[in-house]
């Protein structure tokens, strides 16, 4: 939806139903049975849905667009239980106005919990409307047919829902205790129904926050530090202030910024009063060169993530290998942006942003702010995909900060390139050491593995003390990040996915957290898991070829999962495997599994390489990809994700890293960070196992993992290089080449 | 601050802003256009591209003084007559988009090719995109878009 209609609903339209959590918790049992998916946290129907009299019906989703259809997929659910056609629904998604709180929109979870929760909210209200058509019908409610909201008996009399539909229809705790459709009966779910967002990005209607226009607005920018460390010293405000366009100039501690009429004036104060800021820039950081060995010398808080001991026979051989990954940037192609603006009084702000989380990032910013929660309401509105926690909720402190300076005024922020390079969080640099011991059959017998990372997620409204925004601590009176707390197994954080998913009889995984910020981190896609599988797999294949088995049978006779099995099975089908098949020096292929987080949707690859040995350049033609997501909501849908997941996943294989030196950070632009290019792009071919019987399993993040880890494996393969670190830069892959 | 004329999809603006603006601000904020999107402001990613008579041009690093008897055209500019340009049509029926930022600069720069070359291949496709950023893992969808766009023109 654009920021046009969204201002529409703001301005009473839904209201009438409007979600109080405050209200919803005091009407709650003390120990409430337990619902489905968010549900179970928002438990009333009209949180969720509206039918209107008027035909139309609104679904509200806490969960938001960030450029995975994920919005699309809950109105295909929302559809496929009320027996109505997809184009009757407005989807209004994430704003703590009008909207359940669902948290973030992260970690693959839409479809498991949003989608869940919609599902029995949807069947719940379906089977209300009936009741009520039953009695004007006469008729049994088991007796009646539905389509598109229209309801027929037996005798051929007919009501529809809008003639059903009152005031208050909804306005009641919900019970799940209606069972959703069997997925036999799904006509809705499962097919590959065009994205809601699309059309709008294709012919230029406004439906980014960037593209928002409100009357009076104006145009903020900041003036960050050159480094997390630099101390201003001294900035001469009065030359800005006097800058054509100039309304506002703020400074507050180390943060500085400035608000202009148009947006070309705001960039040219920004740069002058960056020109006018004199720093002291400490070295901070770690010497590059040195990160992993730094890393792995620092401070950590340990916790075992998964133990297990069996009876196992002796072991014949050991091996152990360490892994690293550098930090990542999550890189979007837009630069974050939010809108805010403060009432004429400043007793109450509204923000419009693309943060993952609405309800977690007013938390946060009423706490810097001074502000009460009901006097401070975010509005998603779609941005660029973030992949994860980007720079999205920061500059929306940063906007509100500058609209607090001109208050009645909405004030429009949008970063520049080389912040958004440079201040984002990233995902972090790793180290994986693994080992394990083959029996004389070649079996492993036990296994280790042990990761070193800062926090995978720093993100805002951490209930704990402490703010996750950035220029709360740049402030005269900053607030400090929380002190990052490791997550539980099985999601994990710097541990996802750092369990094997393969059956062994011994095996300890401890997860070193680094607590201390080097460069700053968060969540990126898939969080620690493309670290941990890169190690996991490509270890995987060094015990088989020790053990002289084929990557394919190795993990197969480690493996009982049927679907795990299944996947790795199909995989090899479809990329035409040929057990024992040897590189010829540069052309080559590997293999690699993943269930991701251990629980959710299951991917194989296979990454075919062609490795220029004079240059080190690795050209990647063709990936293979089998995925198991349970029930497949939307195929299409689906596909996008994972093979967008594979081809991030090999940019950030092949290229990616952060560049710093002991000064701060260097990446500030695509030629200090450079992306795959269509050149470079493989051809990848996907093939659904589609489980219409079982539940819904989360796909954005699943294909990164198995995606790198194939690749390692592949050059392997091609080569008889073994390269355990990322990236594979066409230097380090020449070095390495003629290291060996 | 002089008024400056630019013609835009056909319609002649004018715009009071200083001549070193970049068009991309102008085009945004005073047009109130959605297609050209700010990515790098560096001339990189090419988010912003417009066609200037006919060439595939980054806003961002255009200024609005170079401009004068120019003929500019937007993502805006493409349908015609209520209908969308056939590239549109196909970027919809592949779905060839995640977050779409990119789309903009996909489009443009597709259509430029288009005109000197109706019939590319694909590598000629890929070459025409090498400097337009996706990050979002677009890449063969937006390919394939292309190809149906010449498909079915
Ligand atoms: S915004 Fe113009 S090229 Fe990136
Ligand atoms: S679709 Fe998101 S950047 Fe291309």
């Amino acid at each position: 939806m654009n920021a046009i209609s969204r201002r529409g609903f703001a301005s009473g339209l839904l209201l009438s139903f409007a979600f109080s959590p405050a209200l919803a918790q005091q009407t709650t049992p003390i120990a409430p049975r337990r619902l489905p998916g968010s549900l179970n946290t928002n438990r009333r129907l009209d949180a969720w849905l509206h039918i209107g009299s008027d035909g139309k019906v609104t679904v509200c989703t806490g969960k938001v667009e960030i450029g995975q259809g994920a919005v699309t997929a809950l109105m295909q659910i929302a559809a496929e239980e009320l027996d109505i056609l997809p184009g009757r629904i407005t989807m209004v998604s994430g704003d703590t106005a009008l909207t359940p709180d669902e948290g973030v929109t992260a970690g693959s979870q839409s479809m498991e919990n949003g989608g869940s929760a919609l599902r029995y909210a949807a069947a719940e209200a379906r089977a209300i409307l009936l009741e009520k058509a039953s009695a004007r019908l006469g008729a049994p409610a088991a007796a009646l047919r539905v389509q598109d909201g229209m309801v027929s008996a037996p005798n051929g009399n007919g009501v529809s829902y809008w003639a059903l539909a009152e005031e208050g229809l909804l306005r009641r705790e919900a019970t799940a205790s209606v069972q959703p459709k069997p997925p036999a009966e799904h006509r809705i779910v499962g097919q590959p129904v065009g994205r809601l967002d699309i059309p709008a990005k294709v012919s230029g209607q406004p439906i980014y926050v960037q593209d928002m226009r409100m009357p009076g607005m104006l145009f903020g920018r900041v003036v960050r530090p050159p480094s997390y460390a630099a101390r201003l010293i001294s900035v001469d405000l009065d030359a800005v202030r006097a800058m054509p366009g100039v309304v506002a100039v703020v400074r507050d501690g180390r943060f500085l910024g400035l608000v202009a009429r148009r947006e070309e004036q705001a960039i040219k104060a920004q740069r002058a009063l960056a020109a006018a800021a004199r720093w002291e820039i400490p070295a901070s950081l770690p010497e590059p060169a040195a990160l992993h060995a730094h890393l792995r010398a620092m401070k950590t808080d340990d916790t075992i993530s998964n133990e297990k001991h069996a009876e196992a026979p002796a072991v014949a051989q050991r091996f152990s290998a360490s892994y690293t990954k550098p930090y990542l940037a999550h890189a979007s192609i837009g630069p974050s942006c939010a809108v805010a603006q403060y009432a004429e009084d400043k007793a109450s702000l509204r923000v419009w942003s693309h943060t993952q989380g609405v309800f977690p990032l007013r938390a946060d910013l009423a706490k810097v702010l001074g502000l009460p929660l009901d006097k401070l309401r975010v509005t998603h509105v779609q941005g660029s995909g973030c992949y994860g926690h980007n720079g999205a909720d920061d500059v929306a402190l940063d906007a509100a900060l500058l609209a607090r300076a001109v208050p009645g005024k909405p004030v429009k922020l949008q970063w520049m390139r080389d912040e958004e390079f440079a201040w984002e969080p990233y995902n972090p640099a790793m180290v994986v050491e693994v080992s394990a011991g083959l029996s004389a059959e070649g079996r492993i017998v036990d296994w280790t593995h042990d990761v070193w990372s800062q926090h995978h997620n720093n993100r805002p409204g951490n209930p704990t003390r402490g703010i996750n925004l950035l220029a709360a601590w740049h402030l005269e009176q900053p607030h400090q990040p929380p002190y990052p707390r490791a997550l539980p197994q099985p999601a994990g954080s710097g541990d996802r996915n750092a369990v094997p998913p393969y059956d062994l009889p011994n095996q300890k995984i401890v997860h070193h957290l680094i607590p201390e910020m080097v460069l700053r981190t968060s969540a990126l896609r898939t969080l620690g898991a493309f670290g941990n599988v890169f190690a996991i797999e490509c270890f995987m294949d060094e015990l088989g070829e020790a053990a002289g088995q084929d990557p394919v049978a190795f993990r197969l006779a480690h493996m009982k999962d049927t679907r795990a099995r299944a996947v790795i099975e199909a995989a090899a089908r479809l990329a035409n495997w040929q057990p024992g098949a040897r590189g010829d020096g540069s052309q080559g292929r590997g293999i690699a599994f993943a269930k991701y987080k251990n629980v959710s949707c299951y991917v194989a690859c296979v990454v075919e390489v062609a490795v220029d040995r004079t240059t080190g350049e690795i050209r990647v033609p063709r990936v293979f990809a089998v995925v198991d997501a349970g029930q497949v909501i939307n195929p299409d849908g689906l596909r996008n994700q994972i093979d967008g997941g594979i081809i991030q996943a090999l940019s950030w294989s092949l290229k990616e890293a952060v560049q710093f030196t002991p000064q701060g950070v260097t990446s500030r632009d695509w030629q200090g960070y450079p992306i795959l290019t269509f050149p470079e792009v493989p051809k990848v071919e996907t093939v659904l196992l589609n489980h219409p019987d079982l539940p819904p399993l989360g796909s954005g993040e699943a294909s990164q993992g198995p995606a790198g880890a194939a690749l390692g494996n592949a050059l392997k393969h091609a080569t008889g290089l073994r390269l355990r670190a990322f990236p594979y830069t066409p230097d380090r892959v020449k070095a390495a080449l003629n290291r060996s | 601050m002089a008024a400056i004329t630019l013609t835009v999809n056909g319609a002649r603006h004018q715009v009071a802003a200083e001549a070193d603006t970049p068009l991309l601000y102008v085009l945004r904020n005073d047009l109130e256009l959605n297609g050209p999107r700010f990515g790098c402001g560096q001339g990189q990613c090419g988010a912003c591209t417009v066609l200037v008579d006919g060439v595939p041009t980054r806003s961002c690093v255009t200024e609005l003084g170079t401009l004068a008897g120019r003929q500019i055209t937007t993502l805006e500019g493409l349908a015609s007559q209520g209908r969308l340009h056939a590239l549109q049509r196909a970027f919809i029926a592949e779905q060839a988009a995640q977050c779409g930022y990119c789309t903009n600069g996909m489009i443009m720069a597709a259509k430029a090719l288009l005109e000197t070359t109706p019939e590319p291949s694909e590598p000629e496709i890929r070459d025409a995109l090498a400097h337009y950023l996706c990050r979002c893992g677009t890449h063969n969808r937006i390919v394939a878009a292309v190809q149906r766009a010449v498909r079915e023109g």
